[in-house]
């Protein structure tokens, strides 16, 4: 079986050192981290983390198993393709003198990016996107040159009416033999 | 109240229960020290900050509570490493608390600072680094709890200097609230009863025990499993003592040296129920052999144990004890449903046969030289089930799992998943200090023992006898067994020398009583000697045969089914690329 990426939600205490210990984690059974992407969520103390990795299936239940018993961790769902809402944030500087530049802002324009800088020479723009859209427009303004970029990494949400809390991840549950497994810490 | 900082540590230690911690004083940790003076604990003064992470640990093992250890910021700190990556191997609870720099000067390079935290985070179950001495008690409160609740293990607390002095208003936090943690000890009852089920089919179903078991405490309930389900079962290296060795159902230790019997019924069963065992590499052997025909019913209350190494046809999570006796009703209401228990005489017919072609065996030649499972074996008949065995890690320790009959759950102490030589002088010192009222034996190499022997000093001034049989085959045994096996007698830095150091010499500077045997006649004196001295320690070094090999034996990487039950059944390889690799 190959290799393929997977997107995990991670719901954690907002507490010092927890950034290093999901890290760790990967780190320690030598998987590489494609994206990290954290930030506060609507609960006081809480971070929401959105890990992109690219592990088998077998590797990656350990991982999300091992994850769980982080007494910071409060919650682990790993998003099946299609049924999640995933977005990027981009900043990209483009060459964009003269000529170039009606053609970039063009590109922009379908692309519907803002531009959020301007200079003689360049336009910085601010792409939102799955990360295929972002790449299509890392493509097209290759053509240009582009001078740097930053991407914030994947975010994701479930589609759905339910939150990350109410959500069981059936695959973990079924192989720890628990129904009403908590998902909790060991 | 006002307290400082370090007054409500150890305000906080009472509360939990502690009446024994291990540790060495240090710059950073000294603010501590000095409220101990009045505090109601013992402290173990060791000589080696590993000492007193193993001392810890050997408190642990034997009295099921959480064992302390105290240390210094930095070295100290550092020194404790090899004990908690051991205790969070072998699931043992542990509580260390180091001293840091003062705040204001962390990540500076101070004078014996260490990033004690970062460095642990792999090897601890959890840590803290306390910036507030208003979190000290609640910091220790969830120290204990994650350390002795779900699957054991160690927590570090790191306490800076400053700290430590801070002055608060004292507040005991009356529960524990973590979100994260919230362990799974009850069994789902649906898969229980499928477990019964699965039982109630199986003809050749061995009880595959483990670690997990002695730490849920869970012997009694075990016991009733097997005896009114008739199944046969075979202890890990963690879980002897689980179920008694004299007990016709017993079948002994699997493993890379473990019983041909065991080994072998785990390898035809047609059923292996796990409690609270792993599939470690040890045990499995390769691993794609291991078990063939058996369908797996997996009891642990860590859910990354099950399925991480052999899928579960029914996975448990939940604490043993609770599942072991859920089982145990649901199997006995199942069993007289059918009237009565299924015929599986066969296949315990079998194993009984097993049992007597292939026990473990050597020989001892009448006029020598001494061989160590004779020395073992001596020793064992001269204190029974009366000892509490501590051993380290090797040949020796393989020797006392096999000849030394366990009877009772805590009995039995060692470094199982770490595999951590010098871990036996001080965890039985640590043994001896929780049960004053046992005899404990430490079983050492010689090897082993030169790594913490400083150890017996403590033992001497603190008043806490035990008794260390050396196996002084003046080699790094099982190291020198794998040269001659597997690297064409190549022998590489393996001898040590019997007599470098003196260990006679040595256990009388020490204060300790100093015996040695080198003939099998004079064994039996030696250890009447040894079990007559109450008030300091002894060391007993037994010079023993230095060629003799640990058998059985399966090599690591090899299948189960080729095990080498005795040194007439090697083939010596003579090409160093099919030498196992360990």
């Amino acid at each position: 079986m190959s290799m393929s990426l997977h997107t995990l939600s991670v719901l954690v205490e907002d507490k010092p050192g927890v950034l290093t210990r999901v890290a760790g984690l990967f780190a320690a059974r030598g998987f590489n981290i494609d994206s990290l992407a954290v930030g506060p969520t609507s609960d006081d103390g809480l971070s929401r983390m959105t890990i992109v990795v690219q592990v088998d299936r077998k590797p990656l239940e350990q991982i999300t198993k091992q994850l769980n018993k982080l007494i910071n961790v409060i919650k682990i769902i790993e998003h099946d393709e299609g049924d999640a809402v995933e977005r990027e944030l981009m900043l990209v500087k483009v060459r964009a003198a003269s000529d170039d530049r009606q053609r970039v802002m063009e590109i922009a324009t379908v692309f519907r990016v803002n531009v959020v800088d301007v200079t003689h020479s360049t336009l910085t723009l601010e792409a939102t996107g799955k990360p295929e859209k972002l790449e299509a427009l890392v493509e097209l303004l290759n053509d240009f040159g582009v001078i740097e970029l930053s991407r914030t990494g994947r975010i994701a949400l479930a589609r759905g009416d339910r939150g990350i809390r109410e959500k069981s991840n059936r695959a973990r549950v079924a192989a720890a033999g628990a129904e009403d497994w908590n998902g909790g810490g060991v | 109240m006002k307290v400082t900082g370090a007054q409500a540590l150890f305000k906080s230690l009472e509360g939990e229960g502690v009446d024994t911690i291990f540790g060495i004083p240090g710059g950073a940790i000294l603010p501590a020290y000095d409220p101990l003076i009045e505090a109601n604990i013992r402290h173990v003064l060791c000589r080696h900050e590993q000492g007193a992470g193993h001392a810890a640990e050997g408190y642990a093992w034997a009295s099921g509570k959480v064992g302390v250890a105290l240390a210094t910021s930095g070295p100290g700190g550092c020194n404790l490493v090899t004990a908690l990556a051991d205790a969070k191997m072998d699931s043992v609870p542990l509580v260390a608390i180091t001293g840091q720099v003062p705040t204001p000067v962390v990540g500076n390079d101070a004078f014996q600072e260490a990033d004690i935290c970062g460095i642990t985070m792999p090897i601890t179950k959890h840590n803290y680094l306390v910036k507030d001495a208003n979190q000290v008690a609640e910091t220790i409160r969830e120290a204990f709890h994650i350390a002795s609740t779900g699957r054991p293990g160690p927590v570090l607390v790191d306490i800076p200097k400053d700290v430590l002095l801070q002055e608060i208003t004292w507040n005991w936090p009356e529960s524990v609230d973590l979100p994260g943690y919230k362990p799974t000890t009850k069994g789902n009852l649906r898969q229980v009863r499928s477990a019964a089920r699965m039982i109630m089919e199986s003809r050749r179903p061995v009880l595959y025990v483990g670690g997990g078991v002695i730490k849920a405490n869970a012997s009694a309930e075990l016991f009733k499993l097997a005896t009114e389900g008739r199944l046969p079962l075979t202890t890990t290296l963690m879980a002897r003592g689980a179920f008694p060795d004299t007990h016709e159902l017993a079948l002994g230790m699997p493993g890379m040296h473990g019983g041909y019997t065991a080994v072998t019924a785990m390898q035809r069963a047609d059923l292996l129920i796990a409690l609270g065992s792993r599939f470690d590499d040890r045990v499995t052997g390769q691993l794609s052999t291991f078990a063939p025909n058996a369908k797996v019913i997996h009891v642990d209350i860590d859910p990354a144990e099950i399925g991480k190494n052999r899928n579960a046809d029914i996975p448990i999570v939940g604490d043993a004890r609770e599942v072991i006796a859920n089982l145990h009703a649901e199997l006995v209401r199942q069993q007289e449903e059918a009237g009565g228990i299924p015929d599986r005489s066969e296949w315990l017919a079998q194993l009984e046969e097993w049992k007597t072609t292939y026990p473990f065996r050597y020989d001892q030649p009448v006029d020598g030289p001494l061989k160590p499972q004779f020395a073992i074996e001596r020793l064992y008949e001269a204190t029974k089930s009366e000892a509490i065995v501590v051993a380290g890690v090797g040949q020796h320790q393989m020797w006392a799992s096999q000849f030394w009959k366990f009877t009772e759950p805590r009995t039995w102490i060692n470094s199982g998943g770490l595999g951590t030589m010098g871990f036996a002088v001080p965890a039985a010192l640590g043994a001896a200090a929780a049960r004053p009222d046992k005899r404990v034996v430490a079983i050492d190499g010689d090897g082993c023992f030169q790594m913490t022997a400083q150890e017996l000093a403590t033992s001497r001034t603190e008043n806490i006898p035990f008794v260390t049989a050396i196996i002084n085959n003046a080699h790094l045994g099982m190291v020198r067994q794998w040269q001659e096996l597997f690297y064409q007698e190549r022998y590489s830095q393996v001898y040590l020398s019997y007599d470098v150091p003196d260990y006679v010499k040595l256990a009388e500077a020490y204060g300790a009583v100093g015996l040695r045997a080198e003939h099998p006649d004079e064994v039996d004196a030696v250890v009447e000697k040894a079990l007559s001295v109450t008030d300091r320690s002894v060391v007993i070094d037994f010079r023993v045969d230095s060629r003799e090999m640990c058998f059985p034996m399966v090599p690591a990487g090899s299948s189960n089914d080729d095990i080498i039950v005795g040194p007439e059944g090697l083939r010596r390889t003579n090409d160093p690329a099919e030498a196992p690799v360990a």
